[in-house]
């Protein structure tokens, strides 16, 4: 014991670290700074995972376009624990997401942003921005068909930018297509720059924590006043505050060995995310989705509008971006309580809301046809049963003409179109054959690909789609194109 | 880390020259022009060493690649009023590459010896296209992009029909002008 407290006197001497921790450890913290306050730990845990897991994964992983993916099935299969750290990276990325976004729901709620911590809202928000750049930039890191294809959709994106699109492109992909070189770039970013940026912004995150104290859980009625604060903040610390270990840190401790004890759970039990089909860019046979954290964004891109898609695209970032930095000066004073800020609730309630919802929309993806549900699902048999030969014709065309790749059946179908179960009582025999020849409303024109023939099968057969105890769609008055024998078999 | 740059050291009595050591009238003279010497030189020195790492970043933005043409393979596989898979490697590419320099397009043989081949990448956002012969459409799985057998727009977000590659038929073979991926601003 003596020698060892002699050695740290020695140490402590030429080094002063320990004068210059403690203040880090015990500094005064909010007595009432509970639960609330233990995503941020979380977080800065999932980070180091990362690193640590990361630099794991570099000792094998071969970042070449002609050699990746397979790296990546070696690692699963044949490095002991391969699979294990794969899958630990992996989940970690999107528990560190998660807790980020719960951190940050709970300072925009908390109003912690205001006076004195206005930057720390700003570095936590370029910490967000680097933190979904890594998560992206890993997904390509995986280089299978996701990686791929997502690239050509970030390459197309930034080929509608006006005048520069072509140079951007060049830029992202590193070259003329996606390959070699587009790999290598994403690979400095995802293991240089973007944590060497992480790991800076997180120091000043923590310089700015201890500068600036943790702030106290808002009271109705406690309101920021600038010029008053931050000596009335330093006194309430004195009088009552509690140092930070082990006070506070007893509940992050808590909350992080619940968070990682989780995460391996999950590791273990669902394994590491892909590497999914091989990057060859001549197997077409692919469904390409991004990875959860951007799912909400793929929602809402295949959501808007085509007619204002780019503009949107294009700005809607930058404008997200500017908010969040300006957030802290558009309000840095007043009250702190969410009961006194019901606008502000409502905004994060929104959009949380918003979120939750394109990436339910993201992940079900209705506007997707089912590209082999023609081929794959079945014709309902309540569907064919009793029907003319005409009519069962007619589902034969429904089927190898590729309806059901937009269209559904008795719920087995593509969601783009209206599920058609019961079309025949919304149009009318004139109305489908119409719909079948000129399309319109999202479909396609199939009056040039259908011979007049196969017309009059399928529109006869989606003429006894309706219910039976409901009548087809008919126009009062109107003469029945319908062919008698057709009317009159149901 | 106390010992700070002099500026004035008002109250410890001590003169910027008594510190330098005992230093000479005019030392505080050729300080500053040592200074201004220092950032000048780290400036231009910076600059130097600044311009080859910029020029390589941005590289790839400024270098133009030209197409070249690309044997598809013979006409007779192309037959008359069909659309066909064609596959060929890229002819820019790097040595690491691997599978991600094949690329993949789509060949329609209108009549003999008139062809239409389209890039296999929806115009919309890119994601690769699917030509259904019964329906005689090609879809996108990303979108719902939908296209006609000529390659125009049927239905679907995309602003434009299906981008095509240039054709040319020399010694029997199925010649197509190939390189760059296609995109909005200028397509293959």
């Amino acid at each position: 014991m003596k020698v060892l407290k002699a050695s740290l006197g020695w140490i402590e001497e030429r080094t002063g670290v320990v004068a210059f921790v403690a203040p880090l450890l015990f500094h005064h913290v909010p007595r009432n700074a509970k639960w609330w306050y233990v995503f941020g730990s979380a977080t800065l845990m999932f980070f180091t995972i990362q690193l640590v897991t990361g630099v794991c994964l570099a000792t094998v992983y071969a970042p070449s376009a002609a050699q990746a993916w397979e790296s990546l099935n070696y690692i699963d299969n044949h490095v002991p624990m391969g699979w294990m750290l794969r899958a630990l990276h992996g989940w970690s990325s999107n528990a560190m997401v998660v807790m980020m976004a719960i951190h940050m729901l709970q300072v925009f709620l908390h109003a912690s942003y205001k006076y004195p911590r206005e930057l720390n809202w700003i570095t936590g928000v370029f910490l967000l921005l680097t933190t979904l750049a890594l998560a992206f930039t890993g997904q390509v890191m995986r280089w299978d068909q996701d990686a791929y294809w997502g690239l050509g959709i970030g390459a197309a994106i930034a080929d509608r930018i006006p005048l520069v699109g072509d140079e951007v492109r060049a830029l992202l992909l590193g070259g003329p297509i996606i390959g070699g070189a587009t790999l290598n770039r994403f690979f400095a970013l995802h293991v240089f720059v973007l944590p060497g940026a992480a790991i800076a912004l997180v120091g000043l995150h923590m310089v700015l924590i201890i500068k600036n104290g943790i702030s106290e859980m808002p009271k109705p009625g406690a309101v920021v006043v600038p010029s008053m604060y931050r000596k009335e903040f330093e006194e309430r610390m004195h009088k009552d505050g509690v140092p930070f270990v082990p006070d506070a840190a007893q509940r992050d401790m808590v909350f992080c060995g619940v968070c990682l004890i989780g995460l391996v759970a999950l590791a273990a039990f669902y394994g590491p995310f892909g590497p999914g089909g091989m990057p060859d860019p001549t197997i077409i046979d692919t469904n390409p989705r991004p990875d959860y954290p951007f799912m909400w964004l793929f929602g809402a891109v295949s959501l808007l509008p085509p007619s204002s898609e780019t503009a949107i695209m294009l700005i809607a970032p930058a404008v997200g971006v500017l908010i969040l930095v300006a957030l802290p000066f558009m309000s840095n004073s007043g009250e702190r309580a969410p009961s006194k800020r019901p606008a502000m609730v409502l905004i994060a309630l929104v959009t949380v809301m918003a979120i939750a919802a394109l990436t339910w929309e993201g992940t079900t993806s209705s506007w997707s046809p089912v590209m082999n549900g023609w081929s794959s699902l079945p014709t309902p048999v309540k569907f064919v049963r009793g029907r003319t030969p005409l009519e069962m014709q007619g589902a034969v065309v429904f089927q190898f003409a590729q309806c059901r790749n937009c269209h559904s059946l008795d719920g087995l179908g593509g969601k783009r179109g209206p599920e058609l179960d019961d079309v025949a009582t919304r149009l009318s025999y004139d109305q489908l054959v119409r719909q079948v020849q000129q399309g319109g409303g999202n479909m396609p024109a199939y009056g040039k690909n259908l011979d007049s023939a196969q017309t009059a099968a399928v529109v006869a057969f989606l003429a006894t789609l309706h219910p039976a105890n409901e009548p087809d769609s008919r126009i009062p008055g109107a003469q029945l194109s319908v062919p008698t024998d057709n009317a009159t078999a149901r | 880390m106390n010992d700070r740059p002099t500026k004035g050291c008002q109250g410890c009595g001590c003169s910027d020259a008594s510190r330098e050591g005992g230093a000479i009238e005019g030392q505080p003279a050729r300080r500053g022009f040592m200074v201004k010497l220092g950032a000048g030189l780290l400036g231009v020195g910076g600059l130097l060493t600044a311009l080859p790492i910029v020029g390589y970043i941005i590289g790839p933005a400024t270098k133009r690649f030209t197409n070249v043409w690309v044997d598809l393979g013979a006409v007779s596989v192309f037959p008359a009023g069909q659309t066909r898979f064609a596959t060929f490697l890229n002819p820019i590419r790097q040595p690491t590459d691997g599978d991600s320099a094949k690329t993949a397009c789509w060949v329609r043989c209108i009549e003999a010896g008139k062809f239409q081949v389209f890039a296999i990448n929806c115009a919309h956002l890119g994601c690769p296209v699917r030509w259904f012969e019964q329906s005689k459409l090609f879809m996108c799985p990303c979108h719902g992009g939908v296209y006609y057998q000529d390659g125009s727009r049927a239905a679907g977000p995309p602003p434009r029909g299906l981008f095509e590659y240039q054709w040319k038929v020399d010694g029997g073979k199925l010649l197509i002008d190939a390189g760059r991926l296609p995109g909005l601003e200028e397509s293959v």
